[in-house]
């Protein structure tokens, strides 16, 4: 029997707009290989205005090749463009709002541009769709933002535009599984053309064109802590969070902020952590990129399995060679993917430990500031209680009794827990009566302050005073007391109520250092596994090459 | 700079760690704490040079905090800050007088 006869139009349109597209770039290159020097004539040929584009931009690897090459494009023909990428890293994703030729960005982190994109949103010259988390973002690449055209960065190709991406894959299989099954169009660029790939990470037939670029993708070593610069606060608090809430309540899978202090803890596992007797009852499997600072612990036998987002610059050789540990391709290279691992930090971590800027009264942190639209990237799916985990824990299950009682229906509840001092640099209060996240809702005329992590999700927080155990608090004064109690010297911290605040001492709602049998004088940074760079590569066994702005050797 | 000078009622230490002409010297960065024997053995003289101006109430409730949390009459503190935070400031007090503890208990 034959099929009924469609009228052409009728349900491909975006396949016919794809071939339209193809045949007006065709000239432009052999087959699926094409010249950085034709690269700008492709993208006009390819793009068109109004459409969805996303430049590669993650926290790590950047498609900076492409995003400099869009940037030459003529602003007559290309304008009119919506972003979609989780990260807005480069100037030039901010030079193309500037010249006109993006009016509208949906994204989830702009770290380093910030300050630029807030000026833009206050000028009106562009419209912010939402701020999302990063794997929010992937989930409505597949519902309603899905790119017209992708321009993705990877380590190599081979001649038929099969794909490598070493162990930086990041978002690169989300965002090309979205723009090559909906009729979009995928660019790669790439740091070199080889006749054999170690391994296929995107086949060729979901790739349009690969372009060698002039010089390497950049990516930023974002994950690389220097022990050196770790403080005696960050040692007093790591103590903190080992004794009072990993060996607590047996935290054994977990994953990590990137700041000073949770790399404090990562240090202090193999000293601080071992003494205590916690070797393989604490922190054995993780959702976390190959921090340089976990090698001491790693080398100590502490940790079981790591999966990653992404990688970091330098840890190549040490992944590869750590294949129980990490997850490593038949190549004998490691493999990240942002979207799985974020999925596992959410469903499949007991607790996250993370820094922010500011907290309130009612524990709602935000990392926005007045006059800088930063983002947050995956903290939120990190920090978050997974309403639909339906697996037990002992860690879980402890924590969802403090939470909830004894109601008929058992059930856990994800830790999530901030780590701050109570101060920040040039003495900013990190406590706050009203976080600025709201001014700049205002300001930029969002549905929703920027609030990183909210505080009904929000489970302990830790500061140089001690722990506040929020799950424990029976109403939104004691709450707000527990969050007040461990705030020092802020103005939030001066106004408790003393009374209150000692009872939530007895009950053991706040702990201090000497509550939990930690004594000061031990948070010197001799407890630290590894005080320099240096001794992180020697810990590794050589294999840790770290980045030249972290040798000073 | 900023300099002031602060006397605290305190308790004296129960050990007599006022013979030590200098108990220690603590340092990192940006805080230095150097402690002295004094004469008045129910309070102690704190003595405070820094860097920041205008946080001279949150001094005050830190030190008032730490003659409060320990023996310290008979004792002199100079303080000489570069910025430190509080968090910063009340640990290495604490350690400095952990440290004169130690020493001469032992």
């Amino acid at each position: 029997m034959n099929a009924p006869a469609t009228p052409p139009g009728r349900w491909d349109n975006l396949a016919r707009s794809r071939a339209v597209r193809l045949a007006r770039a065709a000239s432009f290159a052999a087959g699926r290989l094409v010249s950085a020097d034709h690269i700008v004539a492709l993208l006009e040929a390819v793009i068109e205005p109004g459409d969805r584009v996303c430049i590669e931009g993650n926290n790590q690897k950047q498609a900076d090749f492409l995003a400099r090459s869009l940037v030459k494009t003529d602003p007559a023909r290309l304008r009119d463009l919506h972003l979609v990428q989780s990260v807005l890293a480069l100037p030039e994703h901010i030079d193309l709002i500037e010249r006109g030729q993006v009016s509208r960005i949906d994204f989830s982190f702009s770290g380093p541009q910030a300050g630029r994109l807030a000026r833009l949103v206050e000028s009106g010259k562009i419209t912010i769709g939402a701020i999302h988390t990063y794997l929010e973002l992937f989930a409505r690449y597949f519902v309603d933002l899905t790119p017209r055209v992708a321009l993705i960065a990877a380590q190599a190709a081979d001649r038929e535009g099969n794909l490598y991406t070493g162990p930086n894959t990041e978002d690169t299989p989300a965002i090309v599984e979205a723009t090559a099954f909906k009729g979009g169009i995928v660019i790669a660029q790439v740091n070199e053309i080889v006749d054999k790939l170690p391994r296929v990470d995107i086949p060729a037939d979901w790739v349009n064109f690969v372009v060698q670029a002039p010089t390497p993708h950049y990516i930023e070593p974002l994950f690389t802590r220097d022990p050196a610069l770790i403080t005696e606060i960050q040692v007093l608090m790591g103590m903190i969070a080992i004794k009072g809430l990993y060996a607590e309540y047996g935290i054994t899978r977990l994953n990590h902020g990137i700041g000073f202090d949770t790399a404090a803890i990562e240090l202090l596992l193999p000293t601080y952590a071992a003494e205590l007797g916690l070797k393989g009852k604490i922190c054995t499997h993780w959702a976390l990129n190959p921090h340089p600072t976990l090698i001491p612990a790693i080398e100590a036998g502490f940790v079981e399995s790591v999966h990653s987002f992404g990688s970091e610059v330098g840890m190549e050789r040490y992944t590869a060679a750590r294949p129980d540990i990490f997850f490593v391709g038949q190549d004998g290279s490691m493999r990240s993917n942002r979207a799985f691992c974020q999925a596992a930090g959410h469903y499949a971590c007991d607790l996250f430990i993370g820094s922010t800027l500011q907290i309130d009264l009612q524990g709602n942190s935000s990392t926005a500031t007045k006059g800088r639209i930063a983002g947050f990237g995956g903290a939120p799916n990190m920090g978050a209680d997974a309403r639909g985990r339906r697996h037990a824990s002992p860690a879980w299950l402890r924590a969802g009794r403090e939470g909830r009682g004894n109601i008929a229906m058992p059930r856990g509840q994800k830790l999530v827990v901030q780590i701050v001092e109570t101060f920040r640099e040039h003495m900013q209060p990190t406590f706050v009566e009203r976080l600025d996240a709201w001014d700049l809702a205002a300001m930029a005329n969002m549905e929703l302050p920027p609030v990183m992590i909210y505080g009904e999700d929000l489970t302990h927080i830790i500061t140089e005073e001690g722990i506040a155990n929020l799950l424990m608090c029976a109403t939104p004064q004691e709450r707000e007391q527990a969050i007040r109690g461990v705030a020092g010297y802020t103005p939030v911290g001066m106004a408790r109520d003393l009374r209150m605040v000692e009872n939530l001492r007895d009950r053991g709602i706040i702990r201090r250092p000497e509550d939990l049998g930690i004594r000061k004088r031990d948070a010197t940074r001799d407890l630290l596994a590894a005080r320099s760079v240096k001794d992180l590569v020697h810990a590794s066994g050589g294999l840790y090459d770290p980045p030249q702005q972290f040798r000073n050797w | 700079m900023e300099q002031f000078t602060l006397t605290l009622p305190s308790s004296a230490p129960p050990q007599d760690i006022v013979h030590a002409a200098i108990c220690g010297v603590v340092s990192s960065g940006n805080l230095e704490v150097l402690v002295e024997a004094a004469a008045n053995r129910d309070a102690c003289e704190i003595e405070v040079n820094t860097s920041a101006h205008g946080f001279r109430d949150i001094w005050e409730a830190v030190l008032k905090d730490f003659a409060g949390r320990h023996a310290v009459g008979g004792l002199r503190l100079s303080i000489n800050d570069a910025g430190a935070t509080p968090a910063v400031v009340s640990l290495r007090l604490d350690q400095a007088f952990e440290t004169c503890r130690g020493e001469t208990s032992s």
